[in-house]
């Protein structure tokens, strides 16, 4: 192996005097290989981002911007060139893949087009020989009908067929580093291992170097030859992958990998049913769009959920799991009542709420309560905490006081601050309003709690937190839960149970360990396969 | 898109916009029995006090003694065939009086289109390519001052100034007739004319596209493409014309077509005041003289204008846009 | 963090303009104290130039302009003030039901508001206002019916993102009537935009207002900007100052308003320059 093909030395760049601290990188210095996949790893303002929009020098200047340090490329440093040699780097010698390929393709303009431009301002190409590249491109990414790509527009194709050309775009001039920003973290699971694969694979034949971000410690099982752990601007620590992984020598690193779930189902068996199951969903079907207009119906029509049974048991925790589009949230969505479901019955403790009015539902709205994904979006910016959380039981008839005083109870039940309750939402972080959400959720004393993708927003190490508290919760409350989840790891976690959807169908469900060991659908294999990291045992 | 489906498109285009121009009919009705005295009271008012008799017989000539529902209905076949009754001020058909009407201010408009979209979308641009400069802020200044100002007073201080104080432009017409030109030269006297009502009605929608254009502008440079184009090392000169200018116009687009209702209303105060002999100065007219049925054809033609625009409008936006393209 | 007031007040920009505003606030309430009794009664000769013996000068028929002023203040606010409440009352009912039931009401609802955007809004302004018979009551019904709809659009789309939030579901969860999820957890969220879109309507309101003064179909007996630059304009030729102050009257205020409407949107929806 030869010399670095980029260094960062002392690596310090500065943010805007409304931030709330002074530097987004600290003193980063750090080596990237000739044909290797360096992974940066860290939670969200680590810096990793930062970082690697300031090797291209592609920072929101002057707001954000590089006060010391150098980025060696080639012998000569990145920071002192002037704009014109920078252009001639960026795309050319150095290119770049983002986290959001729909946003970050132009919409107006055909795909083919878009990586022709490349070729055009890097090259003496002749337009004939620049087509012929570009689709050898689409082809070396396998893309499917590389001419006809040329013309299509970005909202033509799929989310994963749309980062299959950003790679393609990267690899137009045979780069000698390409900078991957998160870039599996908008794709589902399947299409991510795939985009993964072809990485690697695209890696190995071209003998590119990668600098990879990610937040996510199975990605870098996957793909990593060498491993950086970031931590509020810092270098924490640095390796190769089969170190860093496996012993890892920072207390930070220590906690984050601990932090990731493992993929060995729990074994915890739940006790043997006495009564009836507190969930049972019959061939619940739902379908949207065709919404009737003027004119008779319009547009298609989208089997959400497609005869869908289902039950949960006393006490039991059950995951629903799939990629988007699978139906998992609108099943959720109609088990709480926020949706009214074409046919199938939704029986809980019992009786068939399926299709009551909003009225008739007012009593069983104290046994089902949900916690929702976006910790942002789930609280009324303009109420205080209390009063979001003692909503539910004032509407049921509890007195104002006596409801405030419970939040405050459940407050510290859920690990916060009595305080807490006078404040509002916005004074909190992302993993103090998801258990706000659950205290709100508790509230009533519900029996089955649906949590959607309740910690698919945070961080690793919070989404540890979070999750431990469910389960605590759960167990001390003795409560059941149906968990909606595109994460198995998350999954594999928290439930004794597993329900796999795809496209609005059941696949499979059983006990987690029987699915982990034993899967019978090939997609639930697929599934399984695709978990980034699958091999790697922590 | 292929041709046909471009032609079933504009066809479901068309058809959106029947209900519209039925609801402008009923509208008209509606306001036409709202207005003071009916038309057989007006009629017999213009002849100068006639007697109850002939009053009831005016009526019943005109289906003034049939029931609410039956005189709507007349009302809709007129219209269908392209009557829209008779202006006794003018002493001929308002449809007649219309057409005859209609081409000084689609001229006005016309002008007031390519001058106002040409200039905003160049000041918008270059308001946004010098960003927090002072040019951007005379730029914006600019075009801050000429939002608020009323069309009526620009028009009566473009007078002032370029045809009372320096007689370069004439101050009212679209034509000196008594010279009788022909050929060019009236194009040319035309033009001379055309020049400061064009810059009146302009003014307001010049400042309305600079600003929306330049906002645009910046808030697609923030967008991820353009770090993409800029990592795939492209000028910023290449980012702005490729990427972000055709992106930004869009929104442009869509106001240009919505704001064609204002224009016309515009057009009515920028006509009185320069005396341009468009729909403008008939509705003008009309409102003197109470010629409701006029006063009405000409909100009617100018709804049917709208409607026609933003179907135009529609089928533009398919070749601006891929995604309306293919998802329809 | 500065807070919502010291972001706003804090701008020089929309100080001035709010100044300027209250000053031809205060004009208007006390118009009968500065310049008491009837605003079209002659009080000297004709086409006396301002800065004179009266202050702005004298009309065609040697009324006192400052008088005219003072009272056009007044008529011009207060029409264009209840114009845009109304509209504001109409077009927030309309867009936070359709917004809120969604499905067939919605339909409904945004064709009748599509409807009433696609008409031109002045030339249907004129007519209303010609077949009412021009009054101040038919200038604020004009002036209503025609500035709804963007109202309602503004609020129906704020609603149908506040309603998507999950909090909104919380509430329906918990079992929350309609009437109260409507109005203390949505409409609470959508305040900031329907703020300054109505104050940014005042604006259109007064220049709505002084166009249709201007073409004679002002409510008759009371003064207004746009009568006196109507009025003065067959007099341009020798008594500029007729069309000029006036104008220059509704110039400063209509900028200022549409000023202010844009510092509240910067202080209601602050953003980190460009980040």
């Amino acid at each position: 192996m030869s010399g670095p093909v980029l260094s960062i030395e002392n690596l310090t760049v500065a943010l805007p005097a409304w931030s709330d601290r002074p530097h987004a990188v600290e003193q980063v210095s750090l080596e990237i290989r000739a044909n290797e996949i360096l992974c940066v790893v860290g939670e969200s303002g680590s810096g990793k981002s930062v970082m690697s929009k300031a090797i291209l020098r592609l920072l929101p200047e002057p707001h954000v911007r590089v006060t010391e340090g150098r980025i060696l490329f080639d012998q000569q440093d990145i920071l002192s060139l002037s704009e014109d040699q920078v252009r001639a780097l960026r795309g050319g010698r150095i290119s770049m893949i983002f986290q959001e390929p729909m946003t970050a393709l132009n919409p107006l303009m055909p795909v083919g087009r878009q990586i022709d431009e490349i070729l055009e301002v890097h090259s003496d190409m002749t337009p004939a020989a620049r087509r012929q590249r570009v689709v050898e491109l689409f082809d070396d990414v396998r893309l499917p009908e590389p001419e006809r790509l040329l013309t299509s527009y970005p909202h033509e194709l799929s989310g994963g067929q749309r980062q299959r050309v950003m790679i393609a775009m990267a690899l137009a001039l045979e780069p000698a580093l390409i900078i991957a920003d998160e870039p599996t973290t908008a794709l589902d699971v399947t299409t991510q291992a795939q985009i993964l694969a072809l990485m690697k694979d695209i890696q190995q034949r071209h003998g590119t170097s990668i600098l990879f971000i990610t937040h996510d410690f199975g990605v870098v099982a996957e793909i990593a030859d060498r491993v950086a752990v970031m931590r509020f601007g810092k270098l924490v620590e640095e390796g190769t992958a089969e170190e860093v992984l496996s012993r890892p020598q920072a207390d930070y690193t220590k906690d984050l990998i601990a932090a990731v779930p493992s993929l060995v189902p729990r074994d915890r068996e739940s006790e043997e049913a006495q009564d009836q199951p507190v969930l049972v969903v019959r061939n619940l079907v739902k379908t949207y769009g065709g919404r009737g207009g003027l004119f008779g119906k319009v547009g298609r029509t989208v089997k959400a959920v497609a005869d869908v049974s289902l039950a949960v048991e006393n006490g039991q925790s059950v995951a629903v799991v799939g990629e988007s589009g699978s139906g998992k949230s609108t099943l959720a969505r109609c088990i709480v009542g926020l949706e009214v479901p074409e046919a199938g019955d939704v029986m809980l403790k019992g009786e068939n709420i399926a299709r009551l009015s909003r009225r008739a539902l007012q009593p069983y709205r104290k046994v089902v309560q949900m916690v929702f994904q976006d910790p942002f979006a789930s609280l009324n910016p303009r109420r205080k905490v209390g009063d979001i959380i003692a909503l539910g039981p004032t509407i049921h008839g509890t007195s104002r006081e006596a409801a405030w005083d419970q939040a405050r109870e459940l407050l510290g039940l859920v690990g916060l601050d009595p305080r807490a309750a006078e404040r509002y939402p916005h004074e909190f972080s992302g993993g103090q309003r998801q258990r706000i959400g659950i205290a709100r959720a508790l509230a009533i004393k519900p029996q089955l709690i649906i949590a959607d993708e309740p910690v698919s927003a945070l961080d690793v190490s919070v989404q540890k937190q979070v999750l431990d508290l469910l389960d605590e919760l759960r167990r001390t409350l003795s409560l059941s839960m149906l968990f909606i989840t595109h994460d198995l790891r998350v999954a594999a976690h928290v439930c004794e149970q597993i329900v796999v959807m795809r496209n609005g169908e059941l696949v499979e469900q059983g006990s987690t360990a029987e699915i982990f060991s034993n899967p019978q659908h090939d997609y639930t294999k697929a599934l399984l396969d695709s978990v980034p990291g699958r091999d790697w045992r922590h | 898109m292929q041709g046909s489906a471009l032609l079933r498109y504009i066809l479901r285009r068309v058809l959106q916009a029947i209900p519209v121009i039925l609801g402008v009919v009923i509208l008209c009705f509606l306001m036409l029995q709202l207005a003071p005295g009916d038309l057989a009271t007006v009629l017999a008012g213009e002849s100068g006090g006639a007697s109850a008799g002939y009053i009831e017989e005016l009526r019943k000539r005109f289906g003034l003694d049939q029931p609410i529902t039956t005189q709507l209905w007349l009302y809709l076949k007129s219209i269908v065939v392209g009557d829209l009754g008779y202006s006794f001020r003018h002493a001929m058909p308002v449809t007649d009086l219309l057409l005859e009407r209609l081409w000084p201010t689609l001229l006005l408009m016309g002008a007031t289109l390519v001058l106002s979209l040409g200039l905003g979308v160049l000041g918008g641009l270059f308001a946004a390519l010098w960003v927090r400069t002072w040019r951007d802020h005379l730029i914006s200044i600019a075009a801050i001052i000429a939002y608020a100002t009323p069309l009526f007073w620009v028009g009566l201080m473009l007078i002032l100034v370029f045809s009372i104080g320096l007689d370069w432009f004439p101050t009212s017409g679209m034509e000196d007739v008594v010279q009788f030109y022909e050929g060019w030269d009236r194009v040319l006297d035309i033009a001379h004319h055309l020049v400061l009502p064009t810059i009146t009605l302009s003014l307001f929608y010049l400042a309305l596209y600079a600003r929306l254009m330049r906002a645009t502008m910046l808030e697609q440079r923030g967008l991820d493409y353009v770090t993409t184009a800029r990592a795939k090392g492209l000028t910023e000169r290449q980012i702005t014309f490729r990427h972000v200018l055709r992106n930004a116009l869009l929104p442009v687009v869509t106001v240009a077509g919505v704001q064609v209702g204002g224009l016309l209303g515009g057009s009515v105060v920028v006509e009185s005041v320069f005396a341009w002999p468009g729909l403008g100065q008939l509705a003008f007219e009309a409102l003197f003289s109470r010629d409701y049925n006029l006063l009405l054809g000409i909100f009617f033609l100018s709804a049917c204008l709208v409607v026609a625009v933003n179907l135009l409008v529609d089928v533009l936006y398919v070749f601006l846009d891929p995604r309306i393209r293919h998802g329809s | 963090m500065k807070t919502f007031w010291q972001r706003f007040l804090g701008n020089p920009r929309v100080m001035i303009c709010l100044l300027w505003l209250l000053f031809v606030v205060v004009i208007a309430v006390v118009a009968p104290a500065i310049s008491p009794g009837d605003p079209f009664s002659i009080v000297g000769q004709p086409f006396l130039p301002p800065f004179g013996e009266y202050l702005f000068g004298t009309d065609s028929l040697g009324r006192s302009m400052l008088a005219g002023l003072v009272h056009g203040a007044r008529t011009t606010l207060l029409i264009a003030l209840i114009a845009t409440i109304s509209a504001v009352a109409v077009g927030a009912l309309i867009g936070a039901v359709a917004g809120y039931y969604g499905g067939f009401v919605d339909d409904v609802l945004m064709r009748m508001t599509e409807f009433f955007q696609t008409i031109p809004a002045f030339v249907f302004a004129i007519v209303l206002v010609a077949i009412l018979t021009p009054s101040a009551q038919s200038l604020v019904i004009a002036i209503a019916v025609v500035s709804w709809p963007p109202i309602a659009r503004v609020v129906r789309g704020e609603v149908l993102t506040v309603k998507a939030r999950e909090f909104v579901q919380a509430a329906v969860i918990a079992g929350e009537r309609d009437s109260k999820i409507l109005f203390r957890e949505i409409i609470p969220n959508t305040l900031s935009p329907l703020i300054v879109t109505g104050s940014l309507l005042v604006a259109t309101a007064i220049l709505t207002e002084s166009a249709l003064a201007f073409l004679g179909l002002g409510a008759p007996n009371l003064m207004s900007w746009g009568f006196m630059v109507g009025a003065g304009r067959s007099f341009l030729r020798d008594a500029w100052w007729l069309v000029t102050i006036p104008g220059v009257a509704i110039l400063i205020t209509v900028l200022c308003i549409n000023l202010v409407g844009e510092g509240l949107n910067d202080a209601l929806n602050p953003r980190l320059h460009d980040l």
